[in-house]
């Protein structure tokens, strides 16, 4: 078998997502290749050299590739791809965008946000916002595969030593074009690999208020996010959303603050590893996955725990 | 310009999804079904542009058993002029989906197929982009804003770090997120005058595709259920456990 990963990066640096799906494809087992495409992005290459378990590093290196569009990327991949048995890639944006398209090009399936690996074509995952857990087979030649990052922990990502090939494959669909980005700007860690998340919810009332989740998590080196509710309601944007369909997080403290726990927010934090709840209600379905439950005013324990820590 | 939005019916987003004792899925008998939310999002952008002027025909179409004209239904009400219904009891993979929709897309010839980015019981978030791959078309993935420019439109797409603009030739796919609009409520003489309006019907073997699984499911399993916790009194006490029992911090 051989499987080629697709690493997610900013064109600078390796995301550490391209760890946890490498760590997916050494379970699958076999050799296992990375294609780097992006543009100016040598040293994402020679950073996936660096990661276990990888045999070749292929680096895709041109301006088509830069703002990672869907279009030219799952060209790119369904041509380099078709000679590998599984094709692997994170499910962040990038990869839900550019996969099906590879899947669709080679007349594949496509295996969605797996969090388990039985077997070289049997795989684990989510359906019905994680209400149901299923075990699918698939019958393909090459098998589509995107990968929930947090479900797999990351392999090593020094002490490799694979070799590095330039490709000279430039596939330009000329059906988008990139216009601009508003990128978050942020000095805290990213919500998605942080080890402490803080999330707030609608009991926060406003934007503002989130500077009291934000202090407590400078103070513990948290990333802050927030419900689907929270977004909805204007108070914070769309980057900062925890749940099945924002972000999935898994980190070894969650701090769930005025979130009342609605199924789909529950779905993208219910693997963290300890479980904080504050909310005054008593009943907030939230304190059923809490491991320590504080019914209080969110106003009155945010600036104590402050203090606290 | 014609618009074509595909639907897709799904168990009610409020009710509670139980996995069949069996564990060879989720139990459906005598459950409410409804139309998926994300497709719902997709109807009414739909609707929205045909009221600013520049779709011109609505054409909304659903894959599935006969129960799906419903779907077709409700999304004439809001405001879509004609229904095509795919009739399949099988299952219908979202390759096979895809192909369908290819088919449709080559009669119909829209400039701008709109659908919701997963539906929220397979949640594979696929077929949009499937399609935009088979018909050679570019695709606006998570959608939170969608504005037409002569032969463009310009999609703000929802992603990991933020938010993303790009521009698509038309014609093109558009797959919504959550914050693209909130949909309406069907009137109750929209939903009589939706009785009226024209619903094609045809089978996939009509449209030339087979419909051939590639993928089986094994079993569906309930999630390992997480064991509430302990309360605690204060914060003093939260601090304390989270340090010397959990050791998280």
């Amino acid at each position: 078998m051989s499987i080629l990963v697709i690493a997610e990066h900013d064109n600078s640096e390796l995301k550490q997502a391209t760890l946890n799906v490498l760590a997916a494809a050494k379970a699958i087992g076999g050799d296992i290749d990375v294609l780097v495409a992006g543009e100016n992005c040598g040293a994402v290459g020679e950073a996936a050299a660096k990661a276990e378990g990888v045999s070749k590093v292929l680096v895709a290196d041109n301006a088509v590739y830069g703002h990672f569009l869907g279009e030219n990327l799952g060209e790119l991949v369904a041509e380099v791809g078709k000679g590998y048995s599984h094709i692997l890639a994170a499910a962040g944006t990038i990869g839900k965008d550019f996969m099906p398209r590879v899947a669709a090009l080679l007349g594949v399936a496509q295996v969605s946000d797996i969090m388990r690996v039985e077997s070289e074509d049997t795989f684990v995952r989510p359906i019905y916002a994680g209400n149901a857990i299923a075990t699918v087979k698939s019958t393909d030649s090459i098998k589509v595969i995107t990968v929930r990052p947090t479900a797999f922990d990351p392999v090593a990502g020094e002490g490799g030593s694979a070799t590095v090939e330039t490709l000279d494959i430039v596939k330009d669909a000329g059906l988008s074009q990139f216009v601009n980005e508003e990128l978050a700007k942020s000095d805290r860690p990213d919500l998605a690999s942080a080890g402490i998340v803080v999330s707030g919810g609608r009991g926060m009332q406003n934007g503002e208020n989130f500077k009291m989740l934000e202090q407590v998590a400078d103070l513990m080196g948290a990333a802050v996010g927030a419900s689907r509710a929270a977004v909805d309601a204007g108070f914070v944007p769309n980057d900062m959303q925890v749940g099945q369909t924002g972000k999935i997080v898994a980190p070894q403290l969650y701090i769930a603050v005025g979130i009342s726990g609605a199924i789909q927010h529950l779905a993208g934090m219910s693997d963290s590893k300890v479980i904080v709840a504050i909310n005054k209600d008593e009943e907030a379905p939230i304190f059923q996955v809490a491991d320590y439950g504080l019914v209080a005013d969110l106003f009155e324990a945010i600036p104590e725990l402050q203090r606290a820590l | 310009m014609k618009v074509l939005v595909a639907v897709k019916r799904v168990i009610d987003y409020n009710v509670k999804v139980r996995v069949k004792p069996d564990n060879t899925g989720v139990d459906l008998a005598n459950v409410k079904m409804a139309m998926n939310p994300f497709c719902e999002i997709a109807v009414e952008e739909a609707v929205r542009l045909k009221e600013k002027g520049v779709a011109s025909e609505i054409v909304v179409v659903s894959i599935g058993p006969k129960a799906c004209q419903e779907q077709i239904r409700t999304a004439l009400a809001l405001g879509a002029d004609r229904g095509i219904h795919i009739e399949t009891d099988e299952e219908v993979q979202s390759l096979e989906a895809a192909k369908l929709l290819k088919s449709v897309v080559e009669k119909e010839e829209p400039k701008l197929v709109i659908l919701g980015k997963q539906s929220i019981d397979s949640d594979n978030n696929q077929t949009g982009q499937m399609l935009a791959a088979l018909t050679g078309m570019g695709q606006g993935t998570f959608a939170s804003e969608m504005v037409v420019e002569g032969d463009k439109v310009n999609v703000t797409r929802e992603v990991d770090g933020g938010l993303m603009t790009v521009a698509l030739n038309l014609p093109a796919v558009v797959t919504t997120d959550l914050r693209l609009n909130e949909p309406r409520y069907a009137s109750l003489p929209n939903i009589m005058k939706a009785k009226k309006k024209p619903l094609d019907s045809m089978t996939p073997a009509d449209l030339g595709v087979e419909l051939a699984p590639r993928l089986s499911t094994l079993k569906v399993e309930a999630p390992a259920s997480r064991q509430a916790g302990v309360k605690v009194a204060d914060v003093a006490e939260l601090v304390d456990k989270l340090k010397n029992e959990a050791k998280v911090i």
